[in-house]
């Protein structure tokens, strides 16, 4: 089966950060995607700050653009990767060395991507 | 034709067959939600017919054909189904011969990824073959409520992948600690509602089977044995626990005669076998304590030393209130009723709002001669107790203990 991984973290919580252990932090996430390979189906991509996020939303009148992301969470989406594997242990296992766990809000969402599109061929 | 021996062997054979059925036609389906269903329905039938026509020759294959019959109904409804029907390769990596079925099907049920309050909801559909409106009962919960919850869990196992496999051995201790906790949870429900909320069934003796299925299924582990032993232990006791009128009666005051000592030397063989895994927890302490409990010659003669021992050890694996209480309850038989009472004051701050740290209180305070005091104790232990009625029904299940009498 074909997850998405959405790598979560509280920017707040992470700005006292020594910057050391940030660098630390960052390599072993690199290496992470290395002793992940295998499962990787899309590497994904790392998103700059919610700062520059811009959203396009429902207006009456038509869309309307505005500054910032969809929702004013504590919690940000940093990044998200696609991984596929057998079952949803297989995923728990992959997501549990997720190296920006250690830090306090760091968290990682797993859901299930459709695949399945049966439905609509009939 | 009377409903009580037929609704006896209904149980039996249901929790027997229904979990190996979903299992097995799970895998033949690529479908956990589709084969739950179709035992459901079997089940339901069962329940109908065999009260109305008495039971069939041979029941389990009798369940084994309805349910079937009802998967490949199903099958044939369903567009969706069809075409997973259709798929050459079933998900054959979740058939790994060799392991048992029933045990599968309940790590998927008790799976982590699902809320808690389905976990056993589910559990005791699709793994003891209860039916929805017997779990409302039992839980006094609203039926469609209840249904819904199940609705969603099923879904979640199905479409978020959660594999019908037991987990490999490196996980499996701490994965089994999940499912022992839902087999735990059913059985204080029906060690506490045993007046008969579930009418037909009865699910502390479900729970006691259960355990003692998954200790056979998973003989390497301790803490699975040490469950077994707690609930047979407990479960010995049972036709003690209720006076003519349906009262509780207090450890202290059971008639020791009545309980079963074949289900105790069974208990304690296991907790034997739990030991010898040299890996001590929670579920073997406890059982170890109501083993010698249900050994002791009377209230008296008890060995309140070991129990208060083993009290401490329990504490520091788990220092909820209720076993921090009980811990002072056995230390307070073997000294003074001064001193018992000093060490139960020291944990005012933490038990304060709990009714039975006031209960406790109250009879030592008797015992002292302070009556005036006691009475104060008593009336804050009833208050606590009727405010919290309703709250506590419905949020302390999870740690409810089955006796707080210090057993």
């Amino acid at each position: 089966m074909k997850y998405v991984l959405m790598y979560v973290s509280r920017p707040d919580l992470d700005a006292g950060a020594d910057p050391e252990a940030a660098q630390a932090l960052y390599k072993r996430v690199y290496e992470w995607f290395g002793e992940n390979e295998a499962v990787m189906a899309d590497g994904g991509a790392e998103l700059l700050g919610v700062e520059t996020a811009t959203s396009v939303k429902h207006g009456d009148d038509g869309p309307v653009v505005v500054d910032g992301p969809f929702n004013e969470a504590k919690e940000i989406i940093g990044g998200f990767s696609i991984i596929e594997v057998a079952d949803m242990d297989a995923a728990i296992e992959v997501v549990k060395s997720w190296p920006l766990l250690d830090l306090p809000g760091g968290s990682v969402e797993i859901r299930p991507m459709v695949e399945d599109y049966s439905h609509l061929e009939q | 034709m009377t409903s009580a021996p037929t609704d006896g062997l209904l149980a039996q054979v249901l929790r027997q067959e229904a979990g190996p059925l979903v299992a097995r036609l799970s895998r033949r389906f690529g479908d956990f939600d589709l084969a739950e269903e179709a035992v459901q329905s079997a089940v339901a039938e069962a329940l109908t017919g065999w009260r109305r026509d008495g039971p069939p020759h041979n029941p389990a294959a009798w369940l084994q054909v309805a349910a079937q019959r009802n998967a490949l109904d199903g099958v044939r409804r369903s567009n969706r189904q069809r075409a997973l029907a259709q798929r050459v390769e079933p998900p054959a990596a979740k058939a790994r011969p060799g392991t048992d079925d029933r045990l599968a099907l309940l790590f998927a049920c008790c799976h982590p990824a699902l809320v808690p309050e389905a976990r056993l909801a589910l559990t005791l559909r699709a793994v003891v073959g209860l039916t929805t409106p017997q779990i409302a009962r039992a839980f006094l919960v609203n039926e469609s409520t209840l249904a819904q919850r199940i609705v969603r869990a099923k879904r979640k196992i199905v479409d978020a992948g959660i594999s019908l496999a037991v987990p490999p051995s490196e996980q499996l201790s701490e994965r089994l600690g999940d499912v022992l906790a839902v087999v735990y949870v059913m059985f204080n429900e029906g060690f506490v509602s045993s007046s008969g909320a579930t009418q037909d069934r009865d699910l502390a003796a479900d729970a006691v089977w259960l355990a003692g299925v998954i200790a056979a299924s998973a003989p390497r582990e301790p803490e699975a044995w040490g469950l077994a032993a707690l609930l047979t232990i407990q479960h010995a006791r049972a036709s003690a626990r209720f006076d003519e009128h349906g009262g509780l009666v207090l450890l202290r005051h059971q008639d020791r005669a009545r309980w079963d000592a074949d289900a105790i030397a069974e208990g304690e063989a296991m907790i034997e076998r739990a030991a010898a895994l040299r890996r001590p927890g929670r579920y073997q302490l406890q059982a170890a304590i109501a083993a010698l409990h249900a050994t002791a010659p009377s209230w008296e003669g008890t060995d309140w030393l070991q129990i208060a021992m083993l009290y401490e050890l329990l504490a520091r694996l788990d220092p909820s209130p209720v076993v921090l209480l009980n811990a002072t309850v056995a230390r307070a038989q073997l000294g003074t009723a001064d001193d018992a009472l000093a060490t139960l004051d020291g944990l005012a701050d933490r038990l304060a709002s709990y009714h039975l740290f006031h209960a406790a209180r109250a009879e030592l305070l008797t015992t002292l001669g302070r009556h005036d005091e006691a009475s104060e104790a008593n009336r804050t232990a009833l208050g606590l107790t009727a405010n919290d009625a309703e709250r506590r029904l419905l949020t302390t299940r999870l740690h409810r203990h089955p006796l707080d009498d210090g057993s």
